[in-house]
């Protein structure tokens, strides 16, 4: 690109933690290559420049943008739709807009759920009055306007088309500047890949495998583990069996398990239905009730275990709630 | 998602299947239907797919418009889809490029509203579609079939078959779960019509099976579990110790004599319990093979650890005997399996008012046939539990057969034998006989003459059900004093109380109590009275759901030993048939590992049933060897990174079919 006008380059962040900007940064020095190659023409949290801004430029005028985080409320909706309209190509930046990620989560409960719990029971939480934050307040001044917030998070192909996708919770840096790479050098696979490694996080993993054969899961703070051996053999719920490399293995190569934030590797649909099966034929019993026991006691928490990163994008996509507010409509 | 460049040209054949399909579904809808779906280049409505002209019209259809994907909507694909598989095929295109909607037992059989029909129909074939368009050319695959069968149950089914198999010059492994082969039919004492003698027409064949150098029998064994499939099961049989060597024993039974119980003192099962036997004991003295067996429940020297060992003293040199023998586990590979597990008796003592189990003068008949039996407890002298000869008997007939309350289904051969008892009672013993019968079914051959002739014999027939039984009033409950059958006589129309000094209940023949958890090792079906459940009633009756298993017998449903016989003859031609094709066509529905993203995990290694996968250490994946791989499907689902697919089950093709069939319901 070199000699050519500068590319635009446009970043956001909807539903998300904000590492994902971090993990931008953790490209370092080689920021400044991005910087000499794009123009960047809307980053809200580095870049002086308004929505109405986006509004104005013509359609397709933004060469790439980058999206991290779901989709959750309508201004991340409008925001999504209207930097669709203007990219070329659209990047799901990371594990929220690629598949939910943790504040997918939500969709085990909804609105109701949410803000009875951020709004009324944590233990910080003083709201004598009860307030929650309503779409629309009547004040002196006039009407205050808060974006409305949804009973399901969305994955940004869930809400608009997207072009690629970058695992990872966050992405890692060599794997964001791969992207960049491809971007600029033309080298990027069909619409709709993965940028990333077809297989599993267990081909960087350079623990021992054997085959497997597990009497107990184990909770982390409950055994320290061997180094040599496979952590799942050792009854720790490690993710990496099901999920796509790309990370180098890092949580398990210091004794941590996968917890799966890089989603499903090249071809799989769902990572936590693709976990159990693979769990459930592991499991060293032929008696249902010991089998019963194996799986309550070592896994309590099933949906925060297998679909932490993915629910939104599973299958299962959400639960349906008592008070049938779970529909996938989007109010 | 279509992967394959070609352009994707599917033919629609909607089968009419007479009035079958064409009277519950508008097929012309349906055909109108098809032509819309992706893809679809043609559709079409036959009045028989099967028949010549609609295979003709599938062939042509793929030359004339170059189809290169067949989707037929009609019956099971069980029935015939190798027909259209095999016409396709005819026609260049690859066979597994074909795909079959079942309407017709799916929807057509069991729906009743003509519009729901259609659109469950649409579903079906929007499926199909949809499916068939993800499809890709496979090859076929055939593998070696093990020459060797396996009969389960040595009772006249289960010898029938073998003796077959062997002079047909088949090696037969012959799994028997008493000490002895014989079954039922050694415990009769004469057989209906002809009153052959049960012994004399069956000893000579269990010698046969034992001499017989292509059959190695395994008594006092039972299967343990059943793996792989046609042409290559593996069985695990358990065999449960004698304590006799079984090589070393020549038959002397100077042990029995030896033991240190000078009396027998327990139940012989095979007397039905009416004769004693000692801890060291032989059913019958005829047994095959005449090997005794020693009761660990009641042995001292296996309960207590001691005993003077009169058995092994009078065994002396052969030394046979093993005090040490330990269950063990044997495992055996065959490609046919004959099911002859038989029958088991009613039991009465269900039915309170025929005071079987309470009135010692009532006896099955079963047991009957046992006291009539020279072999028997008796030596063969019919005598009332007080050792008096009876001098009026009755015989009650469906005893559990017939009755809602019980079964409701003919046993079929308790008319026959209780014929055949009156007449050996009446010729024993004189004695009046009375049956009392619902109907008299006799119609086999040599039935209705044997009948006659046991009416002319001066036997008394009573047409009724017996209400109950009880003891001669004022006689107390012993029922010394005689019992008092009271019977509905429908010919005479009135109540009448017949004085016996026996009852003889002519009891049902039912499922084994355990049929259900052998047939779920076996992988084959039972109907709703509970017997194997043969492939087709009419035009597959010895075989089953699961290819290479096969049924002899009274386990299918209760016969008599003719109709066995000639059973277990044509299941052997079928294990025959079978193993002399030498080799056999699998579908070629294995699983393969996508080496790209496999990971070499080793989640998958242990899970496979027929050892097919293993690791490749040093490309870190797993590989799955083709021809072990029989398509279960196990390590596909457990594959965590999704590596492991299947041909015609990948990922694609079920979800295309899922949709498909969503988007029409």
């Amino acid at each position: 690109m070199s000699g050519e006008p500068k590319g635009k380059l446009a970043l956001y962040w909807a539903a998300s933690c904000g590492g994902c900007e971090i993990a931008v940064l953790a490209i370092n020095e080689k920021i400044l290559d991005v910087d000499a190659l794009f123009d960047i023409v809307f980053w809200p949290v580095a870049v002086d420049a308004k929505v109405h801004d986006v509004e104005k430029m013509a359609d397709g005028s933004i060469d790439v943008c980058l999206f991290n985080g779901g989709i959750r409320t309508s201004e991340q909706e409008y925001m999504a739709r209207l930097l669709r309209k203007k990219s070329k190509v659209l990047v799901a930046f990371g594990s929220c807009a690629h598949e939910g990620c943790i504040p997918g989560l939500a969709n085990a409960t909804n609105r109701r759920g949410v803000f009875q719990t951020a709004y009324h029971e944590t233990p910080s939480t003083e709201n004598p009055e009860g307030v929650e934050p309503q779409p629309k307040t009547q004040v002196a001044e006039g009407t205050l306007h808060l974006p409305v917030f949804y009973d399901t998070v969305r994955t940004l192909d869930q809400t608009v088309s997207v072009d690629y996708y970058l695992p990872g919770c966050p992405p890692e840096a060599d794997r964001i500047w791969d992207a960049i790479t491809a971007i600029v050098g033309n080298t990027l696979p069909p619409p709709g890949s993965v940028i990333g490694a077809e297989t599993t996080v267990c081909e960087e993993c350079p623990r021992k495998r054997n085959e497997k054969k597990v009497k107990k899961f184990y909770r982390t703070w409950e055994i320290i583990p061997d180094e040599e051996t496979c952590l799942l053999e050792q009854g720790l719920l490690c993710c990496g069996i099901a999920t796509r490399a790309g990370c180098g293995a890092r949580c398990p190569q210091v004794g941590s398990p996968c917890i799966g934030c890089y989603g499903p590797n090249e071809g799989a649909h769902d990572h936590g239905a693709r976990m159990m099966a693979a769990l459930s034929s592991m499991i060293d019993s032929t008696d249902p009730e010991e089998i019963d026991r194996i799986i309550r006691d070592g896994i309590p928490d099933p949906v925060g275990t297998f679909y932490r990163f993915g629910l939104a994008a599973s299958h299962l996509r959400r639960a349906k709630t008592a008070d049938g507010n779970g529909s996938l409509a989007k109010k | 998602m279509i992967t394959s460049d070609e352009e994707l040209r599917i033919g629609v054949y909607v089968c009419h299947c007479g009035s079958n399909i064409a009277g519950a579904i508008d097929v012309e809808a349906l055909t109108k239907f098809a032509e819309q779906l992706p893809h679809v280049a043609l559709a079409r409505h036959y009045k028989y797919m099967c028949a010549d002209p609609g295979q003709e019209l599938v062939k042509r259809d793929i030359v004339e418009f170059g189809l290169n994907r067949i989707v037929v909507a009609a019956c099971s694909p069980n029935l015939h889809e190798p027909t259209f598989r095999r016409a396709a095929e005819d026609a260049g295109l690859n066979r597994f490029l074909v795909q079959i909607a079942n309407i017709r037992e799916q929807v057509a059989w069991v729906t009743e509203d003509k519009q729901e029909a259609l659109e469950k129909a649409e579903a079906h074939l929007a499926a199909a579609v949809r499916r068939v368009a993800q499809h890709e050319p496979l090859q076929r695959q055939f593998v070696r079939i093990v020459p060797r069968a396996m009969v389960v149950g040595g009772g006249i089914a289960g010898i029938q078959a073998a003796l077959t198999l062997a002079d047909a010059g088949r090696e037969v492994i012959l799994v028997e779960r008493e000490p002895s082969i014989g079954g039922h039919m050694a415990m009769f004492d004469k057989t209906f019509p002809t009153l052959d003698c049960a012994a004399c027409i069956l000893t000579p064949k269990m010698t046969a099976v034992k001499l017989h150098s292509n059959i190695k029998m395994l008594t006092y064994s039972t299967v343990e579990s059943v793996e792989g499939s046609v042409g290559n099961f593996r069985v695990k049989v358990r065999r449960k110790p004698r304590y006799i060597d079984e090589n070393l024993c020549v038959g002397c039974m100077q042990c029995i004599d030896g033991c240190v119980f000078t009396k027998a003192k327990f139940p012989n099962a095979f007397d039905q319990g009416l004769g004693l036997r000692k801890p060291v004991w032989i059913p019958f003295p005829q047994a095959v093979p005449p090997v005794p067996v020693v009761d660990p429940e009641v042995c001292l020297q296996i309960t207590r650890g001691k005993c003077k060992q009169g058995c092994v003293e009078a065994c002396g040199e052969r030394n046979a005997f093993r005090f040490d023998q330990q269950e063990k586990i044997e495992e055996y590979e065959v490609g046919a399996i004959i099911v002859a597990t038989g029958f088991q008796a009613f039991d009465p003592s269900v039915i309170p008012y025929y005071g079987y189990g309470k009135y010692p003068n009532v006896y099955t008949s079963l047991e009957v046939e046992r006291l009539l039996n020279a072999g028997g407890p008796t030596g063969g002298k019919l005598v009332l539990r007080d050792g008096s000869t009876p001098k009026r008997v009755g015989i009650v007939h469906c005893v559990g057969s017939r009755d809602a309350n019980y079964h409701v289904y003919c046993s079929r051969v308790c008319c026959m034998y209780a014929l055949k008892l009156a007449h050996l009672v009446r010729e024993k013993t004189d004695a009046e006989v009375y049956n009392c019968y619902i109907d008299i079914r006799a119609p086999g051959k040599g039935f209705e003459e044997f009948y006659n002739r046991v009416q002319n014999e001066g036997v008394r027939f009573i047409r009724g059900k017996v209400a109950d039984v009880t003891p001669v009033a004022g006689q107390g409950t012993t029922a010394e004093g005689g019992l008092v059958m009271q019977v509905d006589d429908t010919l005479l129309g009135k109540i009448r109380q017949i004085n016996v000094d026996m009852v003889i209940l002519a009891v049902a023949l039912e499922p084994r109590a355990d049929a259900n958890e052998v047939r779920r090792e076996f992988g084959i079906s039972c109907s709703a009275e509970g017997f194997f459940l043969e492939k087709h009633p009419k035009l597959a009756p010895v075989n089953t759901a699961n290819d290479g298993v096969l049924l002899a017998g009274a386990c299918q449903a209760a016969k008599d030993i003719p109709d066995t016989v000639a059973q277990a003859d044509a299941a052997a031609a079928k294990a025959l048939m079978l193993i002399d094709a030498g080799q056999i066509e699998l579908e070629p529905n294995t699983a393969w590992v996508d080496e790209k993203m496999c990971s070499g995990c080793k989640t998958c290694i242990a899970l496979c049933p027929y050892q097919a996968i293993r690791a490749d250490e040093e490309r870190k994946i797993a590989v799955i060897d083709q021809a072990l791989c029989k398509g279960c499907g196990t390590c596909v689902a457990a594959c965590p990174s999704g590596a492991a697919k299947q041909h015609l089950f990948a990922d694609q093709q079920v979800n295309e079919e899922l949709e498909g069939l969503m988007n029409y319901v």
